[in-house]
This record gives structure tokens, sequence and C-alpha cells, in this order.
């Protein structure tokens, strides 16, 4: 394939990607605005007024990235997982199999609507987040590089849970017991700073507590890790993840026979 | 070069399955080209290899002179693909169906869009261009597939028994399509169950059966084998006493009483109709109809297929024999 077909190729997984969730997006777009707006009033509002200032900030303001973040982990992810398998389980993946696009335009292809959705659901969450708190950015470009890696590295995630899955139980028991419990570990709510010494440091084992605070100080400059050390890690993750899934598909695990 | 060459495959599944033994395979450039077998003969995980969508075992397959394992986007390119089982996502739309997959292959929109409404037109589909594809029926969805499999103009198109299912008005538009684009200079691979359908549009024929090519030649080499066809007759007036269907004139002929008003007759390639008919009249039968009993490439097949299971069924005794043999020594 010449360079101008394989633009085309991976321009058609993009906007397919695109238009699938964003024709569904009173599945896709609107429950992470429902949940995240129940969150500010529940935790922010409710309980975040008994709470205090934590590292020298309103409450609010602390779990705005923190929840931000969460809605776009969940998405990319979710994303990924349900369009890739989806198009396993109805065999439409072999549309792309038989056809000449390699391997890394079809990851790249479903990585980016995973991306495009976090973004979405990103924009929408910060919408909901700037009517209950003063929105403040200390850093546009740590924070865009943040949100964009995290959604990069969930959406591989997800493409490569999608390869092993077999049935619909296969996509969701990752999220759920996995996915879910780190993420709510990963100090949202919380500087891992409360924590007692042990559970400080078995939090520094958790991947997704060095995304939300690199992304927590990009947006309001304060952070549980040091950020070049949480940048490298992401960085690392993404690196990983994509190795893998591109053997997987060049192997064809769970694609073809 | 050929438009398909397939030497030694062979493919052994996770589960130890060995669906392909060494099929060895040569399509010209321009044929229409059947590939037979009996269920799980090996067809389909031939033709997956071939389009890339199982991993072959062992052996080499070359598409236009392009070999699959060092110029497999070349080679894919060529391929057009109509599996047997519907492979779309039920919830797009005919219309986007065709442009992504157009797309895949590298076509921009706007021709990959032009190119989806020559088809659909001609598969008189273009009415049902914004229906989703789970609303279509399932000739509709055949002849969708056909579609999508020949947007990007390939050269080689391969059908994994297009017609299943479909009723027979809608099966011979297919055919008649089909024979059209091969006249075009499309080389088309067909496998289908229905060998009439086989023996009507193609020009070469191989069989496939317990993973192995069992027969590779031309329609015609292979039906001037049958030296002897099978028909049944249907009479004006019941068989009575008073005919000697065992007379001496007859006996050439090999005769069977179906009922009192059909025979079943076996007549060898070099005996004339004419005379039959004459030796019946003079009896006092009166023939009204007549028909074959069976499709002629049917009665080939089974034949291969029968012959080919007592080797295969052999082949293993003495494999097995040699591996008691081996074990005991």
């Amino acid at each position: 394939m010449s360079w101008f077909e394989k633009y085309n190729a991976l321009k058609t997984i993009i906007i397919k990607e695109y238009l699938r969730f964003i024709r569904i997006w009173i599945q896709t777009v609107l429950p992470p605005a429902i949940t995240t707006a129940l969150y500010f009033i529940i935790f922010g509002k409710l309980i975040g007024s008994q709470i205090g200032d934590i590292n020298g900030y309103k409450y609010m303001d602390y779990i705005v990235p923190g929840l931000i973040l969460m809605a776009v982990i969940t998405n990319s992810y979710g994303n990924v997982v349900s369009s890739f398998y989806s198009a396993k389980f109805q065999k439409s993946i072999e549309e792309l199999l038989v056809s000449p696009t390699p391997n890394y335009l079809i990851l790249i292809g479903y990585i980016s609507g995973g991306v495009a959705r976090g973004i979405i659901v990103g924009i929408v969450v910060t919408l909901v987040a700037m009517y209950f708190s003063d929105i403040q950015v200390h850093s546009y470009t740590l924070s865009l590089f943040v949100f964009i890696l995290t959604a990069t590295l969930f959406s591989i995630a997800g493409f490569i849970n999608a390869i092993y899955a077999n049935s619909f139980d296969d996509i969701s028991i990752i999220p759920t017991f996995v996915l879910t419990p780190l993420t709510y570990l990963g100090g949202i709510f919380y500087s891992i700073e409360m924590l007692p010494d042990f559970w400080q440091t078995l939090s520094l084992a958790n991947p997704i507590l060095y995304m939300i605070s690199s992304f927590r100080y990009g947006m309001i400059g304060t952070s549980d890790t040091d950020i070049t050390t949480a940048i490298m890690i992401i960085i690392g993750f993404t690196l990983v993840l994509f190795t893998f899934a591109m053997h997987l598909l060049n192997k064809g695990t769970g694609i073809r026979q | 070069m050929y438009a398909l060459e397939i030497e030694h495959l062979k493919k052994t599944y996770s589960s130890g399955t060995k669906a392909l033994k060494g099929v060895d395979l040569k399509v010209e450039k321009g044929d229409f080209f059947a590939l037979l077998g009996p269920n799980g003969a090996g067809k389909s995980t031939t033709i997956g290899i071939v389009s890339g969508l199982v991993n072959k075992s062992a052996g080499s397959v070359k598409i236009f002179g392009y070999d699959y394992d060092t110029h497999q986007a070349q080679a894919k390119s060529c391929i057009g693909l109509v599996p047997q089982e519907f492979n779309f996502n039920q919830f797009e739309r005919v219309i986007e169906i065709l442009v992504n997959q157009g797309g895949y292959y590298g076509i921009p929109r706007p021709q990959a869009y032009k190119r989806a409404e020559t088809y659909l037109r001609q598969l008189e589909l273009w009415d049902k261009r914004n229906d989703m594809a789970r609303e279509l029926s399932g000739g509709m969805k055949r002849r969708l597939m056909i579609a999508r499999a020949l947007i990007h103009h390939p050269k080689l198109l391969i059908l994994d028994e297009p017609t299943a299912g479909v009723d027979i008005e809608i099966r011979r538009s297919m055919w008649d399509f089909l024979t059209k684009i091969n006249k075009q200079g499309t080389t088309i691979i067909l496998t289908t169950h229905y060998l009439e359908e086989a023996e009507s549009l193609c020009k070469n024929i191989a069989i496939i059966d317990h993973g192995r090519t069992i027969e590779d030649t031309s329609m015609k080499t292979l039906l001037s084998q049958l030296n002897t066809e099978t028909f049944i007759l249907y009479l004006q007036s019941p068989i009575n006493d008073t005919h000697n269907l065992k007379s001496h004139d007859l006996s050439p002929f090999d005769i069977h009483v179906l009922d009192e008003n059909t025979l079943e007759i076996s007549i060898h390639e070099k005996m004339q109709f004419n005379h039959l008919f004459k030796l019946l009249t003079d009896n006092g039968i009166q023939v009204l109809s007549m028909r074959n009993k069976t499709n002629r490439l049917e009665q080939l097949f089974m034949r291969l297929v029968d012959k080919n299971r007592n080797n295969s069924e052999l082949i293993e005794t003495l494999e097995q024999t040699s591996h008691t043999e081996n074990l005991d020594g």
C-alpha cells in the first residue's frame, strides 16, 4: 500500500470508530456526565464540605482532575474493548483482516477511536465540573499530554482485553475487578499522604496513581508523586502495551485461527 | 503466472485437527473454477488461508505471482472474498459497509462511494443503501457481500457457497452477474454444494477431501469420465405382463421398474437413445417424458469421494498396523 492508501485506510477506521460512539451518544457520552455530576454533588458538595482542604486546596477543586481522568480512563478503555470485541463477535473484523491494511494501522485506528471518545467525554465532564468548581489550569501542556497519553494507554489496554475475550462477560471482568478498584485507589478522592505508611507504599505500585497525580499537577499544581517519574512510568506502560498488542495482532491471537 | 498457486498446503488447528494434509491447486487467470468437497473436507480452511483469515502450518500460496509470505499486502489487494457466513456489522448501513471496505483497501471515500453506487445498482440493492444490514433479506445480504468483495476491483473473486439459502430466481441472477464479471476478466473460484451450479458455471474443477486434493482437472475431462448415465422414464400407460422388459434386445440396458408408470434405465455413453426408444416402442411402451436421475457431476463427485474415503481408510489402517508393529517390535 502507498502512503496515500494507508492514510485512507486509517482515516476510514477512525471515521467508523468515531461515528460508532457518536451515533449512540446516549449510551456513551451522556452517562459519564451524569455520573460525574453525582460525584460532585455527593462527594464534593455534601461530604466534601465536611472534609476541609487537602494540600491547601478546597476538596471540590482537589477531586476535579481525578474525576475527569477517571471518566477518560473508563471511556477510552470501554470504547475499544466493546468496539473491537463486537467486531470479533459479528466477524466484521474479517473486513479488515482480508484487506491489505497493515496491523499497526488497525491498532492505531482503534486507539484513535478510544482517544476520541476519551477527549469528548473529558470535555463534557470538564464542562460539568466547571458548574461546581472554579477550574484553573496550572500547565496546559502537561494536562493535555497526560490526558492524551492516559487515553492512549487505556485504549490499548481495552484492545488487548478484546483480543483475549471470548464472551461479553470477558470484556466486563477486567473493568469491574481490576480497572475500577485501581482507579478508586489511585488517589482520586484523597492524597496518599493521608494513608498509613504501608498503604502509601502499596499505592505506589498502582500505575493509575501516577496518571491522576500528574494530571492533578497539570491542573492545580499539586501532586502525590514526582512528575518526571510519573510521566516516564506512563510512557513506559504505553510502549510496553503497544508492543504487546502488536505482537498479538501479528500472531493473530484471538482473531486468526 | 497463475491467478492462484497453492503448493503442499497444510493446516493443523490448535485442537490438533489436521484440516489440510497437503493441498495443491493451480487456477489459471480468467478461469471460473469450482472448488468442491464434502463438509469438513478443507475447502473453507483453504479459502481462509488464501484470504488471510487462517494462518497456515506449512506450504506456499501465491496470488498472481505474489508470494503470500513475502508480499502479503499485494497478494491481499488481488483478492475479493465472499465468505460463507454473514460477516458484516449488522448495525451499519449498506452504503457505509461498502465505502468502509473500499477505505480499507486505500480507496478515497468519494471514489469508494461511486464504486459502491455502481455495484449496488448492478446487484439491485441501491434502494436499500440507507438500510441497516440486519434489515436485509438473506438473498440481499449475500448480494451485499458480493458488492463488498468487488469494491476494490479484485482480480480474483473467491465465493464460498454464495447461493446457500437463496431462492432460485436470485440464484439465477447471481449466476448471470458472476458470468458477466468473469467474462470481463475477473478470475472466480466458487465453492458450492449445488453441483448443478458448478457444472453450468465452471470451466475447471478441483475436489478436496480429507484435506487433500483428489481431483484437479477441467470440467469437460471430469465429466467425460462418466461413461454411464441413469435416467428416469415416465410412461404413458402402466407396464403389464405383455411388456417383455427382459427381452434379449433390451438386455444391454440396465432397466429397473420403479413403479408401473416409471422406469429407471442406465445407459452407456456408446449406446444410442434412438435405439432404446425404438426397442421400447416395439414392446408397446410409450415414453411421456424423462429426466436425469442425478446431476452428472453429482454422480462423479460421489464416486470420487467414496473412492478417496476407501483409500483414506486403507491408509489409516496400514498406518495403525505399522504403528502397532513398531510398538511390538
